[in-house]
């Protein structure tokens, strides 16, 4: 085909650094930094931005978004990214963690974070397991998913049940916007994308906490092809974490 | 400087609160823990006054990486504690010293291991000196022993931060944190009204490459190059290093002491004197850097020495280390859950004094 036929449709935000990723084959941290990426853009927040990256996979974000970013010990981000929006109101601040994080370390950072309203954004990417150290269970294993750490499953007697960190959020004071987008599918990036808008709206009108938990995969830890894990997440992830908008304080009416 | 024509009578507490106001300090995070409550007290008030920003944290842990991000956005920000909490905010305190991020973190001690009491003692020495957290780094440890000197180290205990980009640690104790004296309130001139700005997080504008602040170095040799600049950055200090002699001069015996201790102890060596003692005293400043020279130096002159601190002994290994070529230095151990008083000490000194 020559170039005169080529027509581009599907380019990369200047703010996403152009350079190979270091994430499996089949992740989803690519498809949620893309969509950072192009919010930032298209709200014009990237002069704004300051990041606050966490621990795990994610923590390189801050190699792949062209902004300025600090590196946060395991799960205190939102306690960083505090203290960073404290110091410099008038900036944009927002936080990327992973769901071991989240829901287990850094749970009284993220509980509080959230009802003191602080006006931040916190990005929250959930594979049901920890992946950066080898694939063991986390707050958010699925009953019966094996992991390294529960090698016949979790089970509800002994490791209790999976934490719904959206639903959690969504009853606190202080949090604007809370709502459970995935990443297994074009449909759901689209709707995740809306999401992750007005979690970013929340912090640019003052509104309060902002939040988005992004149903992601670990083919890698969940020994599976990228095409089953996405499967994994329709069949399996999305009826015990079900997708939409738990809390919207953005607009009169609620849902996007 | 500005001196400011009034005294004030106020606690050590207050001291160190009004102190970060003076150094244009705009952010305070903390957590409640006695006996250094009055800090986040006043400063509730005092720095949203001042257009700063008070948070009262879910936790010690909370309160030390809020300062963590306030510090990266380059920003004059402080947390105090006292030794439990402070046992919880190492964790970020070890990786600010990695990230290079100023702070300031002041530690009002109490008497422990554990929940110990709420009374003075000054145990956690080797913890504040040693780095506290994991890994290979210094904090810079400034130990005052006056109000006045509460206040004064809160406001050099900023420029030092800013100036190495390093935590700065304020180790004080319930004594000093709890008791009132008149002090003479100043304001420094040239505070950077926006200190760091050259490599601190404010946002990437397109004139400018990204700031990225972190502790992680994982390509080969990275780490090595990180720490070898830390360890250029300590050296360094040496050239801060401050301590008071008092009466040393003509002395037979130093009386090492720091913080109250040694504030009390000055007292003892004063009547000592009254009496005809040749005793003088010795009260290092600045505990990280150790002011091991100008020991070394009385050592060289024949003196003996006694370290007198509110602990099992802790300091003492700092002055052992400072004159080991040719000196020792006896010991005594004052326990927590007292308040000394200079009398307490004449025996011991005495004793050393005529080699007992």
């Amino acid at each position: 085909m020559s170039e005169m036929q080529e027509k581009l449709v599907f380019d990369r935000p200047e703010v996403v650094i152009d350079r190979p990723t270091h994430y499996c084959p089949g992740c989803h941290h690519g498809v949620a930094h893309r969509l950072v990426g192009e919010l930032l853009e298209e709200m014009e927040l990237v002069d704004r931005t300051l990041l606050v990256t966490s621990i795990g996979c994610s923590v390189f974000l801050y190699n792949y978004l062209n902004v300025d970013a600090v590196e946060a010990p395991h799960g205190r981000a939102p306690a960083v990214a505090t203290g960073v929006k404290r110091a410099r109101p008038d900036n944009f601040v927002f936080a990327y963690q992973g769901d071991g994080d989240l829901a287990s370390i850094g749970m009284a950072e993220i509980m509080h974070a959230a009802n003191r309203g602080e006006r931040i954004a916190v990005v929250f990417v959930n594979n049901t397991v920890y992946g950066m150290t080898g694939g063991q269970m986390a707050p958010t294993t699925l009953i019966g998913q094996k992991t390294t750490t529960c090698p016949a499953g979790r089970c509800r007697e002994h490791e209790g049940m999976p934490i719904k960190m959206t639903e959690i959020l969504s009853t606190l004071g202080g949090v604007a916007f809370a709502a459970r987008g995935s990443l297994n599918s074009v449909k759901n990036i689209r709707k995740a994308k809306k999401y992750l808008r007005k979690a970013f709206e929340c912090q640019t009108k003052g509104l309060g906490f902002g939040f988005v938990e992004l149903l992601s995969a670990c083919p890698t830890n969940w020994k599976m092809t990228p095409v089953a894990a996405n499967e994994r997440i329709e069949k399996e992830m999305i009826p015990y974490f079900p997708l939409g908008v738990y809390k919207d304080a953005t607009e009169e009416g609620g849902a996007c | 400087m500005t001196k400011q024509p009034e005294r004030i009578f106020i606690k050590g507490n207050e001291a160190i609160a009004r102190g970060a106001l003076a150094a244009q300090c705009k952010c305070f995070f903390g957590y409640p823990i006695t006996p250094q409550n009055d800090i986040p007290e006043f400063l509730s008030k005092a720095m949203i006054d001042a257009g700063g920003d008070f948070v009262q944290a879910e936790s010690e842990v909370a309160a030390a990486n809020m300062v963590l991000g306030a510090g990266a956005a380059g920003i004059r920000a402080m947390t105090s504690s006292s030794s439990p909490g402070i046992s919880l905010k190492q964790e970020a305190i070890s990786y600010m010293a990695g990230s290079e991020i100023p702070a300031v973190v002041v530690n009002m001690t109490r008497g422990g291991p554990g929940l110990g009491d709420i009374g003075p003692a000054q145990g956690d020495y080797y913890q504040s000196t040693r780095g506290g957290g994991h890994g290979d780094y210094r904090l810079f440890v400034l130990a005052p022993g006056t109000v006045q000197e509460g206040y004064d180290m809160t406001i050099q205990a900023f420029d030092i931060a800013f100036r190495y980009r390093t935590p700065v640690m304020i180790l004080g104790d319930a004594i000093l944190g709890q008791m009132k004296e008149p002090i003479v309130p100043w304001t420094p001139e040239n505070v950077d009204p926006e200190p760091g700005a050259a490599w601190c997080m404010n946002g990437k504008t397109p004139d400018r490459e990204k700031r990225l602040i972190k502790s992680l170095f994982l390509e080969e040799g990275a780490l090595a190059g990180q720490n070898k600049k830390l360890m250029a950055k300590y050296k360094a200090w040496q050239d801060l290093v401050e301590y008071e002699a008092f009466e040393t001069e003509d002395a037979d015996l130093i009386v090492c002491a720091f913080g109250s201790i040694g504030r009390i102890a000055k007292s003892t060596v004063r009547s000592l004197r009254a009496a005809g003692h040749k005793v003088g005293l010795f009260r290092p400043k600045t505990l990280f850097p150790f002011p091991s020279a100008p020991l070394l130096e009385m050592a060289k002159q024949g003196k003996r020495f006694l370290t007198i601190e509110h602990n099992l002994g802790q300091m003492v290994d700092d002055v052992r280390l400072a004159i080991r070529t040719v000196a020792d230095s006896d010991f005594f151990p004052v326990l927590p859950g007292n308040l000394p008083t200079p009398d307490e000490f004449e025996e011991p000194i005495l004793n050393c004094l005529e080699g007992k």
